[in-house]
């Protein structure tokens, strides 16, 4: 009787889920094809600008382009003077970012509790000086560096104000090196008596290079892609620098001049953008490189 | 020299970065501040959301000093961008953790960080050259508030598809293996568990989009037309907080200059804001 009567209850079931298959699907269907046609609009979009510019860039690509003076207005001649001050700024910027960045890594992941007062107030700031944007920077950069210090428009005022910006992504990669340091070196270390100097410099630093190179790459590509917060500081001059108290035009500050400022100059925009993609597609690799082979993790690059 | 002398040189040293790296963003504030209070003291906060127009170059007594229509438009472009590039990225990143076959996934994922690290410049200079004509031949002039909108859903698309995507590879296993154990089909397991125990990544997946958003120059400037105006419909050209100021700090003098920087203390407002509604809702880090 009792069984009779599972059976039927069963069979009952089976029936009501055949009857509901179709709008039992639906929801299922609709899911799938939102999903896929998000993607498909994304890489379109993706594609389709990659594409543009690939086309419109190749042909204006040559040893020449890289390496001559802009004529014209850049209508014609090259890029060259643009690259080696792209180049500088980021020198510049590099050599105020990293020696911060990496001590202020540091004393958060090794020499302050996550609690206490101060790393708080610190990771916090750094948290809003990574939403603050670019051209907020550039402002900064402007008052301070070209005028309250007297550097005028320069490469120096330029790479000064790239560096604040970079400060917070170069931080964070760093840090994460550290905290991917297992805690066994810092154990033994302090077992061995080591004092915290040596423990720091011959024990963590080297296993944490890693990190501080994603960190680095990451910040390179930041930089590199960065126009607003350079127009008024490094300013828009396109001849070769002398020093680095001249003006020099980055690479991107070029691809928004050529097309916004000069008719004509669509082309040799989307060549300097090609050139851009290109050198950024290339740190990126090699930030993801490291990032994967010995840190075994995935740094977000947004 | 011992070790304790060197340790108490290396953690001052440490510590002193760590200062000034943290004090960075008051020493801008600061700057701000002082440069902006030339026109906060001479023209008074009231007369930059009562004025009639923004025509600053008359100095404090004869110049107009509105910049509302400006708020305006940074705020319309935002929302819009981020009315389309919400179900945009957070599709994409479903679909790049649940729906695509392993290989394919992975490529998309790739796309994606790519995306995002394409300069503003070069999405400005696509927009201006592909994009605008093209909006231009269904409404006139091209550069206009839907330019601007559809190059920042471009632009933070892939910035809300990385954080959403950041956020599902944190959720605990355990989660999709009882989803699997119930026998829960793919839409429920995403809908009816995924989603909901991501909620709070991807509202700071927003939130970072939206900051993006606002702050970006730009590709805004090079597609938006510029025109200084409340717009009425989107096929209209604008100019935001952000492109004013690229556009007018080359020639800016006195209060103009002084002007500038109070647009960009409104800036530096709204992303205060937005960590602010991320710090109640998410208790979250949101540009961590």
């Amino acid at each position: 009787m009792v069984k009779e009567k599972a059976v039927k209850s069963q069979a009952v079931q089976f029936k009501t889920s055949e009857k509901r298959s179709i709008w039992s699907h639906l929801p299922e269907i609709i899911a799938t094809c939102a999903a896929w046609s998000a993607a498909l609009v994304v890489t379109g979009v993706f594609v389709w600008i990659l594409a543009d510019v690939v086309r419109h860039g190749i042909g204006a690509i040559s040893w020449t382009f890289l390496t001559a003076a802009p004529r014209n207005a850049g209508r014609e001649g090259g890029i060259g003077p643009i690259i080696v001050s792209t180049i500088l700024i980021l020198a510049v910027c590099m050599a105020v970012s990293v020696p911060l960045g990496v001590g202020t890594a540091v004393l958060l992941s090794e020499y302050t509790s996550p609690a206490s007062r101060f790393g708080r107030f610190v990771r916090r700031s750094l948290d809003v000086l990574a939403g603050v944007p670019s051209i907020v920077f550039g402002l900064f950069g402007n008052a301070v560096f070209c005028i309250y210090l007297g550097l005028g428009f320069s490469i120096l005022s330029g790479g000064l104000t790239l560096s604040c910006m970079v400060l917070p992504i170069l931080i964070r990669a760093t840090e994460e090196g550290f905290r991917s340091v297992p805690n066994d070196y810092r154990m033994s270390a302090a077992a061995l008596g080591m004092s915290r100097t040596s423990t720091l410099l011959q024990l963590l630093l080297p296993a944490a290079v890693p990190g501080v190179i994603v960190g680095l790459v990451l910040g390179i590509g930041r930089a590199l892609a960065e126009t607003a917060a350079l127009i008024f500081t490094s300013g828009y001059v396109d001849r070769m620098p002398g020093s680095l108290a001249d003006s020099g035009r980055s690479l991107s500050v070029h691809i928004f001049d050529l097309s916004m400022n000069v008719a004509g100059g669509d082309r040799h925009a989307y060549a300097s953008a090609l050139v851009l993609i290109m050198i950024l597609v290339a740190t990126n690799a090699i930030a993801s490189w490291t990032a994967n082979r010995w840190l075994g993790k995935r740094i977000l690059t947004a | 020299m011992s070790h304790s002398r060197t340790d108490a040189v290396l953690v001052g040293t440490l510590r002193a970065c760590a200062l000034l790296t943290g004090t960075l963003v008051l020493f801008i504030v600061l700057f701000l501040l002082v440069e902006s209070a030339p026109a906060l003291r001479q023209v008074g906060v009231a007369r930059f959301v009562s004025d009639t127009a923004w025509r600053p170059s008359g100095g404090a007594q004869r110049g107009q000093f509105n910049l509302l229509p400006m708020i305006v438009a940074t705020t319309l472009a935002t929302a819009g961008a981020l009315f389309l590039a919400t179900p945009l990225g957070i599709g994409s990143a479903v679909f790049a953790h649940f729906y695509a076959p392993r290989g394919l996934g992975r490529l998309f994922g790739k796309i994606i960080e790519l995306l995002a690290g394409i300069p503003s410049v070069v999405y400005g200079l696509w927009g201006l050259v592909v994009l605008a004509p093209l909006v231009a031949s269904w409404q006139p002039p091209g550069t206009s508030l839907l330019s601007a909108i559809l190059v920042l859903t471009i632009m933070i698309t892939p910035t809300i598809a990385l954080v959403a995507g950041a956020t599902f590879d944190n959720l605990p296993r355990s989660y999709l293996q009882a989803a699997a154990a119930l026998g829960l089909s793919r839409w429920r397991t995403v809908g009816g568990v995924i989603l909901p125990a991501a909620r709070s990544g991807l509202f700071t997946a927003v939130l970072l989009g939206s900051g993006r958003a606002i702050g970006e120059t730009m590709a805004v400037l090079m597609v938006a037309g510029n025109v200084v105006q409340t717009p009425h419909s989107l096929f209209q050209p604008v100019r935001t907080l952000t492109a004013n100021i690229a556009l007018e700090m080359a020639y800016a003098m006195g209060d103009h200059r002084a002007a500038l920087f109070d647009s960009g203390l409104v800036l530096m407002a709204m992303i205060a804001l937005l960590v602010g509604i991320a710090e109640v809702l998410s208790k979250g880090r949101i540009y961590g």
